[in-house]
């Protein structure tokens, strides 16, 4: 570790807020790029579901069959 | 090797081996990015002449070189969805919009925040730095041209076009802090030759470098399953995959 302190680490020398922003940043930006295509993997999933379940259950979609 | 090429262009095969390889890339990746980020942080020395600002680099630098590489995946993925009308292509150079902008805006983002305390602004219009932004801007039009048509593969091929006229920008952004005087500094990672980098700062970097390669690829892996079930929504195996017992 080069920090002696959780103070030191943070602070940098006055560059502190600098880094940890970017950091922070980039962390919120990659959570974001990794978590929307599962979500929206899981939406398109759960709309063949409800489709599915409604053909089933004998309602007539407007398209028809198909 | 045929065989190959031929299951490449099923859907079906596609988003299996991608969920198959994202299961064990994605821990992989963000552990890698875990480590890489607490070494840079807080068990590297500071820079002699940048004191501690410098650690941005374990962020900018990464995110810049894969966001450059990221363009010639989604160029190539256009160029041969255009010439073999191949659409696994499409779904790849769809995919990789984003992303890449995503990393190009990393690597403005943090280059402003390095930029103030080393240079003393946030903002300079030097040719690194605008062909980089013109870099977000190509990655974003590809985005917003592909949702501005109602034809999806004209959409398909006009984003095609536009990302291969947006590959003029990536040599410009390679060469110019050498051919123009520039703030930003030359790479200090040389392929050839001494790097001009202490090997206890390049080797966080470098892992770094191959975790921010594995996001990309994660990401744009999981962008085309997406995208995949989106296309295919109709389709015999997107329903098997909701209801396996179902009607083949």
């Amino acid at each position: 570790m080069y920090f002696d302190s959780v103070q030191a680490a943070l602070s940098m020398d006055g560059h502190g807020s600098f880094v940890w922003v970017a950091y922070f940043v980039t962390l919120l930006i990659i959570s974001a790029v990794l978590l929307l295509p599962g979500l929206r993997r899981r939406r398109l999933l759960r709309q063949v579901a409800t489709e599915l379940a409604r053909q089933e259950s004998g309602y007539a979609t407007r398209e028809g069959p198909r | 090797m045929w065989t190959f090429f031929h299951k490449l262009g099923s859907p079906p095969w596609l988003y299996g081996i991608a969920g198959a390889i994202v299961r064990w890339l994605l821990p992989l990746t963000i552990l890698a990015l875990l480590v890489g980020a607490a070494w840079g942080l807080l068990f590297t020395s500071p820079d002699f002449r940048q004191g501690n600002s410098y650690r941005i680099i374990y962020i900018h630098v990464p995110s810049a070189v894969v966001a450059l590489a990221g363009y010639y995946v989604m160029a190539i993925a256009g160029a041969v969805s255009l010439i073999w009308r191949m659409k696994m292509a499409d779904v790849a150079m769809k995919a990789a919009a984003p992303v890449g902008a995503a990393l190009t805006f990393i690597a403005l983002f943090t280059g402003a925040l390095w930029g103030k305390p080393t240079w003393g602004t946030w903002w300079e219009w030097d040719a690194r730095i605008t062909s980089m932004l013109i870099l977000l801007f190509l990655y974003l039009g590809v985005v917003a041209l592909y949702e501005a048509f109602d034809n999806k593969e004209a959409a398909g091929r006009a984003c095609a076009i536009l990302s291969l006229v947006g590959m003029v920008n990536i040599p410009i952004i390679y060469k110019s802090v050498d051919w123009w005087y520039s703030l930003h500094q030359p790479a200090s990672i040389k392929f050839s030759g001494e790097s001009a980098i202490d090997s206890s700062m390049l080797y966080p970097l470098l892992l770094m470098i191959g975790a921010f390669y594995a996001l990309f690829t994660c990401c744009l892996l999981m962008n085309m399953r997406a995208e995949l079930l989106q296309r295919e929504s109709r389709t015999a195996w997107v329903r098997r995959l909701v209801k396996p017992d179902g009607p083949r």
